[in-house]
């Protein structure tokens, strides 16, 4: 009996050792972003950006886009810094795109003094109630990739965004839709998130008001696999035109399983569905798939920069990069402005908070920015893509300037 | 409305089957463990998500080895599908041998607790593997029959539109068929077939009569989570896609089907299985077209529940189960 029990304690041992190596790693994982150029040992006051977005989970391809965009501009500019007298540093945190974890992450960055602004967060559904925790400790927060309209609506002081709307980006979407596939007879498939169920709905107000029916609009869960019974509906209405508000994860089986039941109208979806993750579960039924996308195509618009990124971190830029990588330009212009104003000294986050929002006539590599009393960038377009075969980005059709 | 609803009737009637065999053969598990000991295994549903993973690794190594090319398709589909049930069906063992024999004479609910700690665990387990391998735990996998089948339904009656199968679909079908099938001879005809049931109706007494619980205890464990792991399989060639996850809203249909059988009782579970799975691909294409746009598709794993607790209220024993006098 006692070596039972003897066998069963080691076994639990085991794998209680196990899940400390696991601990242990992801510590380290935390870490690795404050060891960034901090090696110097010197005791120059420490600027931290954080940045929140998800590294782990279903979409993690587009927040460790994030990441490493805004890691590149600011490794560049660390030498300016010091010149300036500062020790720049970046601490990266998972968000894990739930948003009771961006809620505690941002709790964390306020507590931490000397971080000075946040670059994130990915999904909508985490920056709305993450924000209002930025907003209490007066952090300022850009985002380049939340869409939604209550980001910015709450008109609070401390959120910036240099992407398009939802309510924008809707309504681009219902334009092709409507005038360039010639759609008359449409289908809403939207996950009931805060992204998804905005941007079908602004969709399905701009449809109407150019004059096409709604067939039907359905409801799915984020995280389920089989999709049949929806698509089902889809085989009964016969729509010749499906529109998808939801993440890529959801989106690439949609199309994958749709295709797969003899469905062949064009489906449509929003910015969330621009991630290579769509080539990789959608695979060969990757076709006739259009998307609206708040991000331009970098790897064409400016190559340079792409060929920069691939150099550095050995992987292909994703279009979120290149707004991450412009968010943190404008971030670390904010604050570079308010160590001026402030006579060369440490600003408070009041000051670069102001001093982000004071941004005008910023030409990034990917975006011109300039903020208007909301938070919402003048310069933000739309852009519409299409995925024809297993490739991505898919190729860009049009581009739809803000009015 | 009846005519939309008929039109798709073939469609919904064959993923609704397919989805139902996965349940039917997860419900197994889950009354093959409660037939015998009393207690259910929630990490059931987990094992499950293991032997998915695992028989997806399975096929990444096939063709990082370059194997792939080489064999037909059916065999590498067999290989990894006996792959998953091996590992899965050890594993079974093992989870019973270190988290629920020790606690064999304690209440009830102290292994439930620890059934429930199990399956956290195998989620993060396999959450940080897959992580670490891949850098992403949503992993999509090799699909190995992804063709498409149309079944001319409206030939047969000109209401009806066509249904399209997926190869796979068939697959799908016929293992679970056949894995039902056998477990039923297994169960009924063999001498181990007598052993779990003379332990399943009285332990103390079976072990008297020269029976090895223990041993019975294991093997039960064995089979049920290789049956789990096994559709893990197919349920990952089926869909293509996985997250460590899958585990828990499946395992709880499955728990849902077992019941609505008659928990313990092998061939409810099968029947309990299809039926879920019939419901809720009914429930999710007709919901809408039936509340007139109020209530969605995502509302259809409440219709399975709500049917459930009908069942329960009218015939507590489930479907096919017998009022338990005494115990047997």
């Amino acid at each position: 009996m006692k070596v039972k029990k003897g066998l069963s304690l080691a076994m639990v041992t085991v794998i209680a050792a196990a899940m400390l190596a696991a601990c242990g790693s992801s510590g380290k994982n935390g870490t690795e972003g404050a060891g960034n150029g901090g090696g110097s040992g010197s005791s120059l006051p420490v600027i931290k950006i954080a940045s929140q977005s998800p590294l782990s989970g279903g979409s993690s391809i587009q927040g460790e886009a994030i990441k490493l965009g805004g890691q590149m501009a600011l490794e560049e500019r660390q030498d300016e810094f010091k010149q300036l007298g500062f020790d720049l540093q970046f601490v990266p945190y998972d968000d894990q795109g739930d948003s009771k974890k961006g809620v505690a992450n941002a709790e964390l960055i306020g507590a931490d003094k000397s971080v000075l602004a946040v670059l994130g967060h990915l999904n909508s559904g985490v920056t709305i109630p993450s924000s209002v925790v930025y907003e209490k400790y007066s952090i300022p927060m850009v985002t380049p990739a939340s869409t939604a309209t209550e980001v910015t609506d709450r008109k609070l002081k401390a959120v910036d965004r240099i992407v398009a709307r939802d309510d924008f980006q809707g309504p681009a979407g219902a334009e092709y839709a409507v005038k360039t596939a010639g759609a008359k007879n449409i289908f809403i498939i939207q996950d009931q998130t805060a992204y998804g169920k905005g941007l079908a709905d602004s969709f399905q107000t701009a449809v109407k008001g150019l004059g096409a029916t709604v067939s039907g609009y359905e409801g799915i869960t984020v995280g389920d696999k089989d999709f049949s019974g929806v698509l089902n509906q889809v085989l009964s209405k016969k729509p010749d035109f499906i529109f998808f508000g939801g993440m890529y994860n959801e989106g690439g089986l949609i199309v994958k399983q749709a295709r797969e039941k003899g469905i062949t109208a064009p489906i449509m979806g929003g910015d969330a569905i621009d991630s290579s993750g769509m080539v990789d579960i959608a695979g060969d039924k990757l076709t006739d798939v259009a998307y609206s996308s708040v991000s331009t195509d970098i790897t064409k618009s400016n190559k340079d920069w792409a060929d920069k990124y691939t150099q550095k971190f050995k992987k292909n830029p994703e279009n979120y990069s290149a707004y991450a990588y412009d968010a943190m330009n404008v971030i670390l212009d904010g604050v570079k402005k308010a160590i001026g104003d402030n006579g060369g000294k440490l600003p408070s986050r009041e000051q670069a908070r102001d001093a982000i929002r004071a941004t005008t006539d910023f030409q990034g590599v990917a975006t011109k920015v300039s903020f208007d009393d909301k938070g919402d960038n003048k310069f933000a377009k739309v852009f519409i893509y299409k995925f024809d075969g297993p490739k991505y980005p898919g190729e860009l059709i049009s581009e739809v300037d803000p009015k | 409305m009846i005519s939309e609803i008929i039109q798709t009737l073939p469609q919904v009637l064959v993923d609704g089957l397919a989805l139902g065999a996965v349940y039917a053969v997860v419900a197994i598990g889950y009354t093959m463990v409660y037939g015998i000991l009393e207690f259910i295994n929630f990490a059931h549903g987990e094992i499950f998500m293991t032997g998915a993973f695992v028989g997806t690794a399975a096929l990444f190594l096939f063709r990082s080895a370059g194997w792939l090319g080489g064999m037909p398709g059916w065999t590498a589909y067999l290989l990894v599908f006996m792959i998953a049930m091996l590992f899965t069906g050890v594993m079974g063992v093992g989870i019973e041998r270190v988290a629920y024999r020790p606690l064999r004479k304690a209440p009830k609910l102290i292994s439930f607790i620890s059934a429930i700690g199990v399956s956290f665990l195998l989620q993060d387990i396999v959450r940080f593997i897959a992580d670490l391998r891949t850098g992403n735990f949503l992993v999509t996998g090799i699909t190995l029959y992804g063709g498409n089948l149309k079944v001319a339904t409206s030939s047969v009656w000109h209401v009806f539109d066509d249904a399209f199968i997926k190869t796979n679909t068939v697959i799908v079908l016929a293992a679970a068929v056949l894995l039902m099938i056998g477990l039923d001879f297994f169960v009924n005809r063999t001498k181990w077939g007598v052993a779990m049931r003379a332990v399943a109706q009285d332990r103390e007494t079976a072990s008297l009569m020269s029976v090895n619980v223990n041993r019975v205890i294991a093997l039960t464990f064995f089979i049920g989570s290789a049956l789990g792991g096994g559709t893990g399989v197919l349920f990952a060639q089926q869909y293509g896609t996985i997250d460590p996850y899958i585990g828990f809203t499946l395992g709880m249909k499955a728990f849902t089907a077992a019941v609505l059988g008659g928990i313990g009782n092998i061939r409810g579970a099968m029947f309990g299985g299809l039926l879920i799975g019939l419901i809720e691909m009914f429930a999710s294409a007709n919901l809408g077209i039936i509340t007139g746009g109020s209530f969605g598709a995502e509302y259809k794993d409440v219709v399975s529940f709500l049917i459930l607790i009908v069942v329960l209220i009218f015939k507590p024993e489930g479907l096919l189960g017998r009022a338990v006098k005494e115990k047997v």
